[in-house]
Parts: structure tokens; sequence; C-alpha cells
């Protein structure tokens, strides 16, 4: 479990972020989401350690990690897997090497041992024949299930995804979407999702926090951001009207169930 | 006020590279690759160029000297006085900074924009140390090329005074021989040794510290390039300053 305690960050003189507080929870999918410039990704960054809030705590199960050591950073980072929005897989490395790069690394095990597990995770993300080629070779899919491999190849016990939709066709998002909550759901790990995809919102939202101008404007669930009447949600989230209209149906079923 | 803010991290910098180092294994291949790219990679130019300049130098001073009282041998004496003490160590370096530093700072740049960097230090990695230290340890061995440089701008010069007609092999010879100070050559490889340390910490700094996307990796190549530039030329006349005077 991740604790937010009243979080600001500024830069140049610019509050970004606003004083945020919240719980992301173990063995969910917690998603952030927001327009763009609302600040989502500076929280993303903040609650990775790479930007130092001004005021306010990141408590990771009770370790609050602003007053860790440097050391004690360092071996908290080796728990967190991280997918960034650009996958940011090392150009001069295979899909394999990439896989194996944190285990390389941080873990002490002979190579046999490192190469069975990185076989493992990617057989986990459906991606089999893929050892040998450079990312520069594969496609934006494929990068994006090589890091996810790569985050979960030291078993973390915090995922963040930033972005992990951008720039897939719809059925690849789905498939993304699918194995973040499967990974989730498997390793029992606290995922934070940062997305303005409302297709992730709709499917994979076991709790949502909304932001706006740099505070948190509204946190629910995905059944929950239906039904509420928060002008700012529902000014973004029903922006357009095949979402207007699936909210309606939504609403009408459950009043029809009622 | 920018300038001294970038001196001071700039020093930051160094004191990261040298903290929490990689793992050997690791560090291992990274300095074997930048060996290849940065000093094997380097060598196809550097030749070329030593080799040329090296002729140019002894032609130019063969054209400059019509007082018959002046010996032959002082186009020998000429080559490698301006060979060992500058034109090697100092003139290539100064394309190096061009060469190995732009490709350092577009790479790790490149790093930065595509959030590789990050990648890495939400890993747990110290990314200074991984990038920038095998660089360092790679162009420690900047001062063999700096060495083939010497021998080949020798050599390009002894070639064209000979049979360019300038001078014969015997008077070349012996003005290479005449008042040789071997401090001259320690001289220029202290300085080689700085101009290494230079040519690898300079251009990660503005790659590792870049802002921005595509088109600001090329304007932090093009400042790192004149900011290894003039601290060359700096140290240059402060290395001659304080051993040769």
């Amino acid at each position: 479990m991740i604790e937010v305690k009243n979080i600001k960050k500024s830069f140049d003189g610019v509050e970004i972020l606003k004083g945020i507080s919240t719980t992301f929870e173990k063995g969910k999918t917690n998603l952030i989401i927001g327009q763009s410039g609302s600040g989502k990704t500076v929280f993303l960054k903040s609650l990775l350690g790479l930007f130092t809030p001004e005021e306010g705590a990141i408590i990771f199960d009770g370790r609050d990690y602003n007053s860790l050591s440097t050391k004690e950073k360092r071996e908290l980072r080796t728990e967190i897997g991280m997918v960034f929005q650009g996958s940011a897989l090392f150009d001069s490395m295979t899909v394999s090497e990439n896989v194996m790069f944190p285990l390389r690394m941080f873990a002490n095990q002979p190579l046999s041992e490192m190469q069975d597990r990185v076989d493992f995770v990617l057989k986990r993300v459906d991606l089999i024949d893929a050892h040998h080629k450079f990312p520069a070779e594969t496609s934006g899919g494929m990068q994006k299930r090589v890091a996810i491999a790569r985050a979960i190849v030291m078993n973390p016990k915090y995922l963040f995804c930033d972005e992990p939709n951008s720039g897939l066709d719809p059925k690849t998002a789905i498939v993304i979407d699918n194995l973040i909550q499967e990974i989730t759901d498997e390793y029992n790990i606290t995922t934070v999702v940062n997305t303005h995809d409302m297709n992730s919102v709709m499917e994979i939202g076991e709790k949502i926090v909304f932001l706006k101008n740099g505070v948190k404007a509204w946190e629910g669930t995905n059944k929950e951001i239906f039904k509420t009447d928060n002008k700012a949600v529902t000014d973004f989230v029903y922006s357009s009207d095949l979402f207007k209209k699936v909210r309606e149906v939504y609403l009408k079923e459950l009043e029809e169930e009622s | 006020m920018i300038y001294l803010e970038n001196i001071g991290r700039y020093f930051l910098m160094l004191k990261s590279v040298f903290s929490k180092m990689t793992k050997w294994s690791m560090l291992r291949n990274l300095i074997f690759k930048e060996i290849d790219d940065l000093i094997i990679g380097s060598m196809g130019i550097v030749c070329f160029i030593s080799f040329f300049v090296g002729g140019v130098v002894a032609i130019q001073t063969a054209l400059n000297i019509n007082n018959p009282l002046i010996p032959k041998y002082l186009v020998g004496f000429a080559t490698r006085q301006s060979v060992i003490l500058e034109f090697a160590p100092t003139f290539i370096s100064i394309i190096m900074a061009g060469k190995v530093g732009s490709f350092i700072t577009s790479s790790i740049g490149t790093m930065r924009v595509t959030e590789q960097i990050d990648a890495l230090e939400v890993m747990g990695v110290n990314s200074l140390n991984y990038l920038v230290f095998p660089k360092i340890v790679a162009l420690s061995l900047y001062p063999f090329v700096i060495t083939i440089a010497m021998f080949l701008g020798i050599l390009g010069g002894w070639l064209a005074s000979i049979y360019g007609g300038f001078s014969t092999s015997a008077d070349f010879i012996q003005g290479l021989q005449i008042e040789f100070i071997p401090f001259h050559v320690t001289y220029a490889f202290i300085k080689t040794f700085l101009f290494s340390f230079v040519l690898a910490t300079i251009p990660s700094f503005y790659g590792y510290y870049m802002k921005g996307g595509a088109l600001e990796v090329g304007k932090a190549s093009t400042t790192s390039f004149v900011w290894t530039s003039v601290v060359i030329i700096l140290i240059n006349y402060l290395i001659t300053q304080l051993l040769l005077t």
C-alpha cells in the first residue's frame, strides 16, 4: 500500500501539485486520471522519487520515502517496477538483455537461472520469439510488453505505469490493460497507472484518483464514476458522446435493477 | 550566474559518478564497449589527420625558410616540436571534442529524452556511475591515441620533406634528434591525461542534464563541443604556464 500525504511540488515558482493526499491499495489497479497539464506525470514521478516534493510524505508500506537514507531509497527502488510512456527500453540491448538487466544488476543468480526467469516473464507477457530482437525491430505493443516484462522480472511490490496505452491501437490497448490487471491480481502488488484512456478507466479502474489543476478533485471506483455528479469528473470523462451514451445506458440498467 | 550554477552542478555530478559503483561484471562490459566506441572508433580520423597535418607542418616550415644560414635540419626540428608539444595533444583533442564529445552528449541526451535514464534511476541504478564512469576509464587510454598521432605526424612530416624535396632524410632525422628534451613528452602526456577527463565528463554533463526533445539534443551537442574546446584551451594554457615556464 502507498499512502500519499499532502504532497506539494513547484517548478520555477509555479505550484504544480497543490497538496494531494490519497491511498493506493495493495492488490488493486489504482488509476490516476486528469486532463493534460493537471499534474499527473509530476505526481507519478514524485511517487517514484524522480522529483522531490517540497512538502508532504509518500509512505510505502510504512516507509516514508523522504526519510530514508540514500541506500534505503535504492533498496526500495529495487521493489518498484515501472512501465514508461515510451517504454524506455535500452536501444543497444536485445529484448532478452533488456528484461535481464535488473537481474544482472541486483540479483546474485547464475546466468542460467536468470535466463529461465527472463523466459518465464517473456512467456507471461506473450512474447516468445522476440528474445534476440532489438527494441527498434519490434512494434509499439511489443515494446510495451517487454517493458512490462522488465518491470515484473524482479517480483516488484509496486508497479507504476505511465500512459501504458498511448500510441497503441484499441485492441492492443485492451491486451495491455488486461495484462496489467492480471499481473496485479497474480502478484498481489500495488499498481498505479497514469492514464487518460477512458476505456482503461472503465475496464481496470478499481480505484480512480482524478486530478484537476494540481489538486485531487475526486476519487472512487469505476462503478462510482458512472454515478458521480462531480462536474469536473463528468466534464472530463463524459466529454465524448459515446461515453455519455455508455453512462446513460449504465445508469438506466441500474435504475431498472433497483 | 548560470555559469556558476553549471560549474557547481558539474562538480556534484563528478561526486555522484564516483559513488555507488555499478556491479563489476556489468561495468567491465560497458568499459570494453566504450573503448570500442570512443578509442578504436576514433583511430581512423586521428591517423588520417595526424599524418597529413604533420606533412603540412613540414612543408610550411620548409617553404618559410628562405635564409641560407638557417640549417636544413630545422624542418625536422620544427615538425617534432609542433607535433609533440601542441598538434598531437591539443589539436587532436579539439577534434575529439567534436567527434567523441558530440557522440557522448547525443547518446546520453537521447537516453534522457527517451526516459532511459529515468528507467535506470527507478530501478535503483546510479545512472551517473553507470553512464559516465566507463567513459572516463575508456578515455584513460586516450594517451595511446596521442602517441600514435605523434608518431604519424612526424612520419607524415618526414615523408613530405623527402618526397617534396624540401629536406634530406638525414637532415630531417638530425632535426628530430637535436635538442630533444624528454620532459616535453611528459608535459604532452600530462595534458593529454587531463584532456581525456574533460572529454569524458563535460559532454556527459551536457547530455545528462539536457531538457527537451530531439532538437535540444542537437543544441546540447553543439554547446558541449564549445565548452569542451574552451576548457581544453584554458587547461592547455595553464599547464603550459605551470610546466614549461
